[in-house]
């Protein structure tokens, strides 16, 4: 493996999280559970589908076989996503998006602070400019987490249950393999470990705020960076691709 | 031949409006950093987007090269990520314009790392009270807020600060 192939699956691995989480959340256009969290979700949405064009343009560049952002996203076969299960799971209730949205913002955000120093001037341009857009996000679920989980007693049986149910798919956020091993190596990439204890700790807080509790030491899945999917992600590539597929190379 | 300035090509530019909020010109909003003369006739524009999603700007690209192509000019418009952009770059001009559209301009606010922090006091456009209330932190478009003025009653969106 070349680093220029490391870096490819690298910024693949970045622009599909963004990418997948980014449709999940659009699903909820039209049925927020009120107009400002639509209106929120959808913004936080097309955040997310910003920021997989930049990661995927990079990552055509850096292929450099005439591939386009547009290949990238809506022409592969699912086992050739590498995004991590968590951002793939289910919508759910408000709830449940708002637990999901909220694991994954605390990483994101941990992770793009430190990618801001990579020495790669393009793969840290994008994180400086993500980073700004990321801090609102987290603010937003952090806050729903607390509000939801110290809130009535079905809305915290609800949190506790997306809780139990997300909190599986913690530890694949910090999975490593050689292609992360290179470019750490390289300064490219931040070591995902250095931020562990503060992940946790930023979790814990907001959860004991929140009156929520992380379940005793659940088994941990993953697979997603290696393209092994839960049956959700099928689904959903359905829907992404349908009208790339049906009308090949059309354009808005 | 007659010569362009740079100074001239920024003139140009500040007839091109944001699509989302037209009374601002791509300068006023800060987006355009940079104007370089490539060639006799051929200009760069450089410019860095708002948000990473946000929709206008390949429309502001496009109107970009059709206001330069008016003048006889060929341009290349090129996008940059870093510095990223930040409404601290917006024109003082740009803000009152804003203000008199209806938009509340950029305010400096409280650090976003703070939850369930005050949101900062943003007085209406309209009639000009403080006692105003945040709906939303999301808006109508990426870019914006939105608010509602406690005194006059009206709705109004607030152009969030993004640094
Ligand atoms: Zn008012």
């Amino acid at each position: 493996m070349t680093k220029e192939e490391a870096l490819f699956t690298y910024l693949l691995r970045r622009a599909d999280d963004t990418l997948i989480l980014g449709h999940r959340l659009s699903e909820w256009c039209g049925h927020g559970p009120i107009l400002e969290e639509d209106i929120a979700l959808t913004n936080l949405s097309l955040d997310l589908i910003g920021q997989c064009t930049s990661y995927f343009q990079y990552a055509a560049q850096i292929e450099g076989k005439g591939r386009t952002e547009d290949d990238l996203a809506f022409l592969r076969i699912e086992k050739d996503y590498v995004n991590c299960l968590m951002v793939e799971q289910p919508n759910g209730d408000f709830g449940k998006t708002i637990t999901r949205q909220f694991f994954y913002d605390v990483y994101h955000k941990l992770l793009l602070e430190a990618l801001v120093n990579s020495k790669d001037e393009q793969l840290s341009a994008i994180a400086e400019k993500s980073l700004k857009e990321v801090k609102y996000h987290l603010r937003h679920s952090s806050e729903w987490m607390i509000r939801l989980g110290d809130g009535t007693e079905e809305s915290h049986e609800r949190m506790q249950n997306a809780v139990d149910d997300i909190s599986r798919f913690i530890d694949e956020l910090f999975y490593k393999d050689q292609v992360d091993e290179m470019l750490i190596k390289e300064g490219i990439i931040p070591d995902s470990a250095d931020f562990r204890a503060a992940y946790d700790a930023y979790v814990t807080e907001v959860l004991e705020e929140a009156t929520l509790q992380l379940p005793e030491k659940m088994w941990q899945l993953s697979g997603g960076r290696k393209g092994v999917h839960s049956e959700h992600l099928g689904y959903l590539l359905a829907e992404l691709q349908y009208m790339q597929r049906t009308y090949p190379n059309m354009e808005w | 031949m007659t010569t362009i300035s740079a100074a001239e090509i920024w003139g140009f530019l500040e007839d091109v409006k944001d699509p989302e909020v037209p009374v601002l010109s791509v300068v006023d909003l800060g987006v355009v950093r940079d104007v370089k003369l490539r060639e006799q006739n051929k200009w760069e524009v450089v410019i860095t987007p708002t948000y990473s999603g946000c929709p206008a700007m390949q429309v502001i690209e496009k109107g970009i090269i059709e206001r330069l192509n008016e003048e006889g000019l060929e341009v290349n418009v090129t996008t940059v990520l870093s510095p990223a952009w930040t409404t601290d770059w917006m024109s003082e001009a740009g803000r009152e314009k804003l203000r008199a559209y209806g938009i509340a301009p950029p305010e400096d606010e409280v650090d976003k790392s703070v939850l369930f922090a005050k949101p900062t006091v943003i007085p209406c456009p309209n009639c000009g009270s403080k006692n105003t209330k945040m709906v939303s932190q999301f808006g109508s478009t990426a870019c914006k807020a939105h608010y509602k003025c406690l005194n006059c009653l009206e709705p109004f969106d607030y152009f969030k600060c993004l640094r």
